[in-house]
């Protein structure tokens, strides 16, 4: 593979090190805590759009899931063509069509947050329904056999033996998903919406200095990083049970 | 009278002829032991009673329900049958009376009081009333198979089916279970059970079938096919479980 020389050039310059200036712009939490209100509202818009979108994704996911194991064929083809679609392209793509293109059809958001919300839930969706997917397929077959064998029809089996160990089997795959969606919020401030990360970059430049985006990047820090320990800790308590 | 009764039946698993011509009847109140190499069918012929399995061509007719026909609720049939498995398939979600209440909770709405009754009078008829409210996970492999048991005959069904109940336990669990099943046909349920376990054939089946390559080969009490079996190929069967 060629890859033209210009790219690859890094300067180094040992002499541009300047800890104070890093202290100045990009430490300075002085200046964060003066405008928290402001990066507190934005934090709680960032973790409203996560839990919403996780909320609604997860219903969506799992029609999808059930479509696509127990639907007709088409309905299933259909099924995979919206997991196809939503997870092979990106996601700022999929918010930017959703916002600024859907108006030329004639379907407008109005509200910055519900245009968010809906993309991200939209986008969700299609991750949470291959979670799903897998979940229910990873749950051994002699379980609906014996389900069925009783008597009970497959609608029953599905909701009373098969989804319930399902979910269980899902809660770390989809605490992951969670996590990958807290970060997927920020993709939003394309839009205009006033989350973390858009807050953060206003604050930049009414102050011209960098630490709100430090603040921020603290912020999505401590809200995944929990998560991501969570997430491993169910699924190794998981294993153990299976095994 | 039979009440399974099995007419010109074939089967194909793909290109595989896994059942051929077979005709075959069990009467009410009849046990009937199903004994064979793997391969050959036995398992499948069950599987075929409750529609786990479907035929490709004959009749097969259990309890006055033509099972062949595409027409036939299939869950008014296995309401009439027991079906206990050889990885026992337990819920692993429920415990022991959850998994025991479930169908005739949901498929014969029980109420939850009387449900609960009739399973604890199960759990003792099985010898482990004290491990009602465990999980599966909890119980041994012949506690499993006993509560496995328990659940098929929740249903209150005619027949029970077992497809090699005892080939999954350690052998110091084997009898335990063995002496359910020989309570059960000693009172009267009408049995077809796949199992290599000659002593519990002698001890209450009333015909032993062989089968090989998806035919049934030889038919006969089980001290026939002791003392002076006619078909070459049973004997040499007989001579390696038989030690």
């Amino acid at each position: 593979m060629y890859i033209p020389p210009a790219l690859l050039q890094v300067e180094i310059d040992p002499g541009a090190f300047n800890p104070q200036r890093i202290v100045e712009n990009y430490l300075n939490f002085q200046l964060v805590f003066q405008n928290m209100d402001v990066i507190f509202a934005a934090f709680l818009v960032t973790i409203s759009l996560a839990l919403l979108a996780e909320v609604i994704g997860i219903v969506i996911g799992l029609v999808l899931a059930l479509i696509r194991v127990s639907a007709p064929k088409a309905l299933q083809l259909l099924s995979q063509a919206y997991v196809d679609v939503f997870r092979g392209s990106p996601l700022l793509v999929q918010i930017t069509i959703l916002y600024f293109t859907l108006p030329l059809i004639g379907i407008r958001f109005t509200s910055l947050f519900f245009a968010g919300l809906a993309a991200l839930s939209l986008n969700g969706a299609a991750y949470v329904a291959e979670i799903f997917r897998a979940g229910i397929q990873s749950i051994d077959k002699g379980q609906m056999e014996a389900a069925r064998a009783s008597g009970l029809s497959y609608v029953q089996a599905m909701r009373y033996v098969i989804i319930p160990q399902a979910f269980r089997r899902v809660i770390p795959p989809l605490t992951n998903e969670f996590v990958a969606l807290v970060k997927d919020t920020s993709l939003v401030s394309v839009i205009g919406l006033a989350e973390l990360l858009r807050a953060a970059r206003v604050l930049q430049s009414a102050t011209f200095n960098g630490t709100p985006l430090i603040a921020a990047a603290l912020l999505y820090l401590a809200v995944c990083v929990p998560l991501i320990y969570l997430a491993n800790a169910l699924d190794r308590r998981l294993n153990r049970r299976v095994a | 009278m039979s009440i399974i009764e099995f007419r010109g039946v074939n089967k194909w698993f793909g290109d595989f002829h896994v059942l051929k011509e077979i005709d075959f009847a069990v009467g009410e109140g009849e046990v009937v032991v199903i004994i064979g190499p793997s391969g050959s069918g036995k398992s499948t012929l069950l599987r075929c009673i409750n529609a786990l399995e479907t035929i490709d061509s004959g009749e097969l007719i259990v309890d006055g329900i033509k099972v062949h026909d595409s027409k036939t609720n299939l869950n008014r049939v296995r309401t009439e049958i027991g079906f206990v498995f050889q990885q026992f398939n337990l819920y692993p979600h429920m415990t022991a009376l959850e998994n025991i209440i479930l169908a005739p909770m949901k498929v014969k709405k029980v109420p939850r009081e009387e449900a609960v009754r009739r399973a604890t009078r199960l759990l003792e008829r099985v010898g482990i009333p004290e491990q009602a409210n465990k999980y599966p996970e909890s119980l041994s492999g012949g506690q499993q198979q006993r509560v496995a048991i328990a659940r098929g005959l929740a249903m209150e069904p005619k027949i029970m089916l077992f497809d090699e109940p005892t080939s999954a336990l350690d052998p110091e669990m084997i009898n335990e279970v063995l002496d359910v099943m020989v309570d059960l046909a000693r009172g009267g349920m009408t049995m077809v059970v796949v199992t290599h376990e000659m002593g519990f054939a002698r001890k209450v089946a009333d015909r032993v079938v062989f089968m090989d390559e998806g035919r049934i080969i030889e038919v006969g009490s089980p001290e026939h096919f002791f003392r002076n079996p006619e078909n070459e190929r049973t004997r040499r069967f007989l001579s390696r479980i038989l030690h």
